[in-house]
């Protein structure tokens, strides 16, 4: 399975290359790989329905690390999402992009990359895989939307997906790693099995549904979806719709069977759902652009979702799963029909379209199939799931079921209104508006469009087939009663309630649909002091301004604040801990041999005169001096390699001082400071200076186990072909130090060659500074 | 073939026979033309500088192949090879300091990235022979006259830290030291 996931990022990759030659190829070429996963999926769906398909590839089997995949009933289900939507998609969009567009090139490369990582998302059964994936998909849906980032709102709009998806994700890290601690393992169906408990695992709970409720954009985090909206329409339904939006989903749908008992998990999951599907399908009865309305309606529709596989129930679960797959097959055709609309027309406004029904009949039929599975009508995939979700909390009819009944009673309620009023918005004919000119759609884009919608027909009609998937998934959870083990998802269940809820909602969103203009009223009248988008807005200026507040007071420009801050922290945090925990060792000896002595005088003497001089060149000859000192030091100790090191550093920074002195004044400051300004620095450098002391002795003193590294060391020292302990720990023991320092190093030198060159020639304008834009000798001179 | 008469060592390698070619200097030995009378130039720090010069380096791979066995090391020797270069500069001032970089046809940043990259490839070949990233080895080998020899891996790992730690000084060289004084000279103010 990681050599398909892999398989299409290599394809993304290599892409490019197809798209210079014909951008509408590059499409093509694209959509075979997902076709191709599509049919592996379909190929091992007797595996993934009976005990799942497993494969691990381990990358740092040290680590614990590898990549595990499994595929199972709600796999398979997400793979046709992904995959199967995928393909069409891609192939929609070879007819939808313009031979030359600019965009064309981008956006087949990363919308196969996104194909892939979604894949990985779906089939990992290990939690940090997932999180990688999930991560991936973050990324590809930021450069989806920012397209070629010309445009202010594309650029707003990436950055809000972003920020709210990764800060999602970025939470469920955390619960991740909580969880798989807790757990002992990060493999998602052995913590299914066996799910950990405790207070960790509460925390770790919370975090992971932040992630998910953010990734599947539920109440407060919603705005970013509809915002996202100004990605190309394909982008849109493959992300936005189909599949992207629907990894929270999924991941709650995933860990349900585990943790949906607990308050922690159900209680915000369908709280927020209902919520999300009550304001998501308001907001939809009121949205003027199409494609608003649709994402609206997602919002929504993943509302619903989350409320169906939170709350735990066998048939509940059942009606998630069959919605998952039936939301897909109606959202994804009707935004394709938004971009047919789009294009032929060049609005997507519902007060400027008219009389478009006349002259695409077809495209109206296929629209009011995808519709009429959104609002649930008989028949369609729509249907079944609907009639589940109403079962599931009506059958046994306690208070809070019947509560969640009724919202969701509401919620479909505003989704037949809102897929009426996409129905009448699109294609109606308006008194008072002018027919819109049309041209006929080329067969590229309509045939997408026929072969999702006709699969809502086809898979609800056949009902048997959704019901296998369903009834697999669902066994995963606990039968209540008798009516939970055996029911079955069908078109007809005899008449009884969840019928007359179906009926209801029907009725009532007719009814709603027809006084739409009474609805806009209230909705204007009922202004939203809060707001979603402007909270969002709000948080992330308010960030902005404690970034600039905090580093305005930390980064004064002058050095001896810098040093302040530093040392002031070093007292806090060492220091706090020092006395908190710190003991003087008792068998601390004041020195060992007499020559110790003079040379620390020669030390604290250089010191205490260098805060007295005037002169920087004695100020350097006198940090000179100390160094030698300790250097001194070092050899007393036993330790020749640290003082050859020691000596060799003290000349060279000796001599790169003095290079930098030819262009600073002779004098520090022509008057001394006065004492206000003196005084506090002198106390800070001497405190500092001696937690410094005695941090040394109490840190060494502290060795709570025998010194045995060390005398590992020694012993394998001849074994790596050394005599000379410190040199082999450098190179061979502690290589990966040695390493990662010396890139530091040559980070550090290249960082100050490239201020020192690039400053002079800024230094030379006078006045105007015009950092970066140097003379032609200046480039020759920072290129060495 | 008789020798041609040597003129004085300042006469360009290039005119003298092939036999001279081996083991003429071609460098010149001190360039009167070159450095400016005025710049204050110290003949003896300049001739002891030259003089210096070699054997520093010497030493300095002395101290970089030592490491294994006392004092010594990747780290101390390339500082050593650095020093050596900035005595050189200080005696010639910024040109001949130029001069040497240039020479070495090879940029100081090329020196260090190089070290770098010869340090990386070093801790990821074990990983060819299927052992873990910065695994070494110690090879012997029997050499005629000198005896038994043994080349630890690790040695190419502290080479990278030489060769790194060399192209950073003269790095410093350019910027702090060369860099400067032709910023002052710019400015038209003179460079204490």
């Amino acid at each position: 399975m990681l050599g398909l996931v892999v398989a299409h990022l290599v394809m993304a990759a290599v892409l490019p290359a197809v798209s210079a030659r014909n951008r509408r190829a590059a499409f093509g070429v694209a959509a075979v790989l997902p076709a191709v996963t599509l049919a592996w999926a379909l190929g091992n769906a007797g595996q993934a329905l009976g005990p799942g398909l497993d494969s691990t590839t381990s990358w740092a089997p040290e680590l614990g690390l590898a990549f595990d995949f499994r595929l199972d009933a709600l796999g398979l289900v997400m793979v046709v999402l992904v995959s199967g939507l995928g393909a069409l998609i891609l192939a929609y969009s070879a007819w939808y992009f313009g031979r030359r567009s600019r965009d064309a090139t981008r956006t087949a490369a990363l919308l196969l990359f996104f194909a892939g990582v979604m894949l990985g998302l779906v089939l990992a059964d290990d939690l940090l895989t997932l999180y990688v994936f999930w991560e991936l998909t973050s990324i590809a849906s930021f450069l989806l939307v920012g397209q070629s980032g010309e445009h202010r709102a594309n650029r707003r709009a990436a950055l809000q997906a972003l920020l709210v998806t990764v800060f999602g994700g970025l939470a469920m890290l955390l619960g991740i790693v909580l969880l798989g601690t807790a757990a002992g393992t990060y493999r998602i169906s052995e913590i299914v099995t066996d799910p950990p408990t405790g207070s960790a695992v509460t925390a770790a709970l919370v975090l992971i549904l932040l992630g998910a409720l953010t990734k599947s954009a539920q109440l407060p985090f919603h705005p970013w979806l509809p915002a996202a909206m100004a990605a190309p329409t394909p982008v849109s339904a493959y992300l936005h719709a189909a599949s992207m939006v629907k990894a929270g989903v999924f991941l709650v749908a995933r860990l349900s069977p585990a943790f949906a008992e607990r308050a922690v998990w159900w209680v915000p999951i369908v709280a927020l759902g209902l919520g999300t599907m009550l304001v998501g399908g308001w907001r939809a009865l009121h949205e003027t652009d199409l494609k608003r309305l649709l994402a609206f309606g997602t919002v929504s529709q993943l509302g619903f979702l989350m409320v169906l596989f939170g709350t735990g129930g066998r048939i509940a679960a059942m009606a998630g799963l069959a919605l998952l797959l039936g939301h897909g097959l109606f959202k994804a055709p009707l935004f394709l029909v938004v971009g047919i609309v789009d294009k032929v027309t060049g609005t997507r406004d519902v007060g400027k379209l008219s009389g478009l029904g006349r002259r695409l009949p077809s495209l109206v039929v296929a629209s009011v199939l995808a519709a009429a599975s959104m609002a649930g009508l008989p028949l369609l995939l729509g249907f079944l799931g609907k009639e589940a979700a109403f079962e599931a909390f009506l059958h046994d009819g306690g208070v809070r079921n019947w509560l969640v009944a009724l919202t969701l009673l509401a919620g479909s309620t505003f989704t037949v209104a809102y897929s009426a009023r996409f129905l009448w918005g699109a294609f109606a004919t308006k008194p008072g508006l002018p027919a819109t000119e049309a041209d006929q759609p080329s067969r590229g884009l309509t045939v997408p469009v026929w072969i999702t919608a006709l699969s809502g027909l086809v898979l609800g009609t056949l009902a048997p087939i959704v019901d296998g998937l369903a009834r697999r998934y669902g066994a995963a959870y606990p039968a209540q009663d008798a009516v939970e083990r055996d029911y079955h998802l069908a078109l007809w269940h005899g008449l009884n309630l969840p019928m007359l809820f179906s009926a209801a909602a029907v009725g009532l969103g007719v009814l709603a649909h027809l006084r739409r203009d009474a609805l806009t009223a209230l909705h204007r009248r009922l202004s939203h002091p809060v707001s979603a988008q402007r909270g969002y807005e709000l948080v992330v200026a308010g960030l902005e301004r404690f970034a600039v507040r905090v580093t305005g007071r930390l980064q004064v420009g002058s050095l001896p604040a810098y040093l302040g801050f530093i040392l002031l922290t070093v007292l806090a945090l060492p220091g706090g801990a020092l006395l908190a925990g710190g003991s003087w060792p008792a068998d601390q000896a004041a020195f060992h041999t007499a020559i110790q002595l003079p040379l620390g005088l020669i030390v604290v003497i250089a010191a205490l005169a260098l805060v007295r001089v005037h002169r920087r060149f004695t100020a350097v000859l006198l940090v000179g001096a100390i160094g030698y000192g300790i250097g001194g030091l070092f050899i007393v100790d036993g330790a020749p390699d640290l003082a050859l090191a020691q000596f060799l550093v003290e000349t060279l920074t000796l001599v790169a001082f003095v290079f930098v002195l030819r262009r600073l004044p002779a004098h520090f400051t022509e008057k001394r400071p006065p004492r206000r300004v003196i005084v506090p620095k002198a106390v800070l450098a001497t405190t500092a200076g001696i937690l410094f002391a005695v941090l040394g002795v109490v840190a060494s003193g502290a060795r709570t186990a025998p010194a045995t590294a060390s005398e590992e060391f020694a012993r394998l020292a001849p074994e790596a072909g050394a005599t000379n302990v410190v040199n082999a720990i450098l190179v061979d023991f502690r290589a990966l130090d040695t390493l990662g320092e010396i890139t530091v190093l040559l980070i550090a030198v290249a960082g100050t060659v490239s201020l020192v060159l690039a400053t002079r020639h800024d230094r030379r304008r006078g006045t105007q500074v015009t950092s970066g834009s140097g003379t032609p000798e200046h480039e020759e001179e920072l290129l060495g | 073939m008789s020798v041609p008469e040597r003129g004085p060592l300042s006469e360009p390698a290039s005119e003298q026979s092939a036999l001279w070619l081996g083991d003429t200097p071609d460098e010149e030995w001190t360039p009167p033309g070159k450095t400016p009378v005025g710049a204050g130039r110290t003949l003896m720090l300049e001739m002891a500088a030259r003089v210096l010069f070699p054997t520093v380096l010497v030493f300095s791979a002395y101290l970089l192949l030592v490491g294994h066995y006392g004092p010594g090391g990747g780290f101390s020797g390339g500082l050593v090879a650095g020093l050596a270069f900035v005595l050189r500069y200080i005696a010639g001032g910024g040109s001949e300091g130029a001069e040497i970089v240039a020479r070495l046809h090879i940029r100081p940043r090329q020196l260090a990235g190089g070290g770098l990259t010869l340090a990386v490839l070093t801790a990821l070949a074990p990983m060819l022979f299927g052992q873990p990233a910065l695994t070494s080895a110690k090879l012997s080998a029997q050499v005629p006259v000198i005896g038994e020899l043994d080349l630890v891996t690790s040695l190419v790992l502290d080479v990278g830290v030489y060769l790194l730690i060399v192209g950073v000084v003269l790095e410093l060289i350019r910027s702090l030291g060369a860099g400067i004084e032709r910023d002052a000279r710019d400015a038209e103010e003179p460079a204490r």
